[in-house]
């Protein structure tokens, strides 16, 4: 057996499915020996690409993505699909091939120093030297991207490595005495947090990307004790939007409700989230009254930016029943009448008295796919939009880049989420500058014709950082303007085999995204928008979430025309 | 506030991972003012030293972010425990007459320092102690004339509690 038979079998051993990835040089003994492997191989047409699939893939069922690059240039571009995976936890083996070991430090053809470039930005990362060593370097990196808090390992593989003779034998025990990852919830910490809770008045859960794992768990526990909820960006779909105790999302582009429940409650019980800037704001100002019970598998992140008080280092999913156990009905009736009167007054509104304008082109999108389906986003207003009235009602079907941000995730991480899970329809919401950083994987989309909605909500902007020039920066529209080069989306999408469509006002809207989400193929709906269009609420940077700018959030505003309960209806 | 922090960080021996906890400081806003690695009494495993200097807050980040690392199998944090702290330093001042090597002489013998090279016109010593001995010693030697110095960093080990002395 070859080295790169090893890897082949190893990934078949770990339960591999599907590879995401482009071959190189460097990589073809290992593009060989898949020629031979039953497992699905997924050709991307850029490496990034191939990342946020894996990324994607992880995220919408659990299991580990993997994808390949060749070296040099190949192992580079991923490591922005890396880095996003390191932000929001995801689970992913990227396997690069390398140059021979005798050429490493050399400047040789296609050489890049990956191990020391992926380093920051990945859980761990490997450069195997021995052949013998493989089956234990695949092993320990699955087992590290998979447990714990879930994050990316690279295991970059020289070519004389994936050449060279292997006589050993594939079964390995893994034995990493520096990790041990802490799942098991200390039962006196689970103890003082209850006494905490039962203490609060105005308490409220706050559930992020963690809670992703244990819905179950976190549905018992506001079973239990009626406690609201709130969920951040990365927890959408941990608890279902439409539920009485649901108050939204919180942070920079949070609901009033939630934002303003923050600023009032006496107790947060933060789980599986990491107090983000964009969910405190001002640190100084976020829940000051309030007693911070922080559960979260990484205690790395207990006390890193707020204050805990109750730390609890474990899984939810043991520490969350352990805790509802301990826990009653809760009584919090005033507090949560308060809240439902807050919901009341601040539902999300827009105005529809444009052409056409995001808001209800999502409204449209929840009707017609009845709000069971993946969501996948890019990154900006469209983004923010989608978190507020598109929020998913199963876990693991919101996928979006939280934490780094990345514009171009989106279309990839549509396809990796379908692969992930055959069948079930995915809307893609695209901004027309995000989706033309990885618009080359509409071949790939192609290729694999999947039932993917790529839903451009385009307002020829970047309608963000456009915002912000608004807002902040005295109406100096400085290089935001898309629009005079722009290509025709409709054409383009046509141009890679795939049906497009330029849609100008409501009525051909409705129908287009009807027939869309019956054509279950890929579909790309091009949505000319109204192009000065502002997410509200808005937290300025520096400011508390107290601080809130409400535009056109605001209960009066008479320029809201139309008063939509979108969400919570 | 800023002050200075003695860390022991056990490794195990795997490539890179030095530059990963390097990495990982310069990552975080950690200023390394002293490192010092070397193996231990287990083979594969090493004994890294550092002193750094930060806030109370940044240290205990930067400890727990130093357990994340999988490599990394204990962070023992000095300035929080009773340990012992040594320091060794090579140090070779110019000798301009007899009567001066006598009095350089003089004083290494006050600081227990020991000469390692002699020639006409300079000594080198060797002197082990913590921090403030070494500065004490080189404030010492500067009116003679310090040609160069080298320090090794300090190096720490827990002391044993006294119940298991």
């Amino acid at each position: 057996m070859t080295g790169s038979e090893v890897v082949m079998k190893m990934l078949e051993r770990h339960g591999v499915e599907v590879i995401f990835g482009h071959p190189g040089g460097a990589i073809m003994p290992i593009y060989d020996a898949l020629y031979d492997s039953p497992i699905k191989h997924v050709l991307v047409r850029h490496e990034q690409g191939g990342a946020h699939m894996a990324d994607a893939y992880y995220r919408a069922s659990g299991k580990t993505g993997v994808c390949f690059a060749t070296s040099g240039p190949g192992a580079t571009n991923l490591v922005t699909g890396l880095a996003t995976a390191m932000m929001d936890s995801s689970a992913i083996v990227a396997i690069t091939g390398n140059v021979p070991s005798g050429l490493i430090g050399t400047d040789a053809f296609q050489e890049a120093d990956v191990f020391g470039i992926t380093g920051p930005v990945t859980k761990h990362n490997y450069l195997v030297k021995n052949v013998e060593d493989l089956p234990r370097v695949l092993s320990e990196a699955f087992h590290i991207a998979s447990t714990g808090r879930p994050g990316p390992v690279l295991v970059d593989v020289p070519k004389n490595v994936q050449l060279a003779k292997f006589e050993g034998s594939l079964d390995v025990v893994i034995d990493l005495p520096g990790y041990k990852p802490t799942v098991v919830g200390h039962a006196g910490q689970i103890h003082r947090a209850a006494e905490a809770i039962r203490a609060a008045k105005r308490p409220v859960l706050i559930v992020g990307g963690g809670a992703q794992v244990a819905t179950r768990e976190v549905g018992e526990l506001v079973e239990r004790t009626g406690i609201p909820v709130i969920t951040t960006l990365m927890g959408i779909g941990a608890y279902p939007p439409a539920a009485e105790e649901t108050l939204g999302m919180p942070g920079m582009h949070g609901t009033v409700t939630a934002n303003k429940a923050i600023s009032n409650c006496d107790l947060i019980i933060a789980a599986g989230m990491r107090f983000d800037d964009r969910v405190t704001g001002k640190i100084s100002r976020f829940a000051p009254k309030a007693t911070i019970v922080h559960i979260d598998i990484d205690p790395a992140e207990i006390s890193k930016l707020v204050k805990a008080h109750v730390p609890v280092v474990g899984d939810l999913r043991d520490v969350l029943p352990r805790l509802t156990q301990e826990l009653g009905n809760l009584d919090i009736q005033a507090w949560r009448e308060t809240l439902s009167g807050w919901k009341a007054t601040y539902p999300e509104r827009y105005q529809v008295d444009k052409p056409l304008v995001s808001q209800e082109i999502l409204a449209l999108l929840r009707e017609a796919t009845a709000n069971d389906c993946i969501v996948a986003t890019e990154v900006g207003q469209h983004q923010m939009f989608a978190a507020r009235l598109l929020p998913t009602i199963k876990a693991r079907s919101f996928i979006t880049s939280g934490g780094l941000g990345t514009m171009g995730f989106g279309l990839p991480a549509a396809i990796g989420a379908s692969i992930a899970r055959p069948g079930e329809t995915v809307v893609l919401v695209a901004g027309d500058g995000s989706i033309q950083m990885n618009i080359q994987e509409l071949a790939t989309l192609y290729k694999q014709n999947l039932p993917v909605i790529i839903a451009i909500l385009n307002n020829g902007m970047l309608g963000m950082v456009r915002q912000w020039q608004e807002l902040f920066h005295a109406q100096r529209y400085s290089e935001v303007y898309l629009a005079d080069s722009n290509p025709d989306f409709a054409k383009l999408a046509e141009a890679y085999g795939i049906e497009g469509h330029n849609i100008f006002d409501r009525e051909t809207a409705r129908t287009a995204i009807a027939d869309a989400v019956a054509a279950k193929k890929p579909v790309l709906l091009n949505f000319f928008v109204y192009e000065a269009e502002k997410v509200f609420p808005m937290v300025p940077t520096g400011a508390g979430v107290d601080e809130m700018i409400l535009g056109d959030q605001e209960p009066d505003d008479e320029r809201t025309e139309q008063v939509v309960e979108a969400v919570t209806r | 506030m800023s002050k200075q922090y003695v860390l022991s960080v056990v490794v195990r021996d795997q490539p890179g991972v030095l530059v990963r906890i390097a990495s990982l400081f310069a990552r975080r806003g950690f200023n390394i003012e002293s490192l010092s690695v070397a193996q231990t009494e287990r083979p594969g495993i090493s004994r890294t030293t550092f002193v750094v200097s930060g806030s109370d807050d940044t240290v205990e980040q930067v400890e727990k972010q130093l357990h994340k690392l999988v490599d990394v199998l204990t962070v023992v944090d000095h300035t929080r425990s009773r340990s012992v702290d040594r320091e060794l330093m090579l140090l070779k001042v110019s000798v301009k007459n007899p009567d001066e090597r006598v009095e350089i002489r003089q004083i290494a013998q006050d600081f227990r320092a020991h000469i390692v090279d002699v020639a006409r016109t300079a000594l080198v010593f060797e002197v082990t102690g913590d921090t403030a001995k070494m500065d004490a010693f080189i404030d010492q030697m500067r009116p003679f004339g310090i040609v160069e110095l080298i320090r090794t960093g300090r190096v720490a080990l827990e002391r044993t509690p006294a119940a298991h002395a």
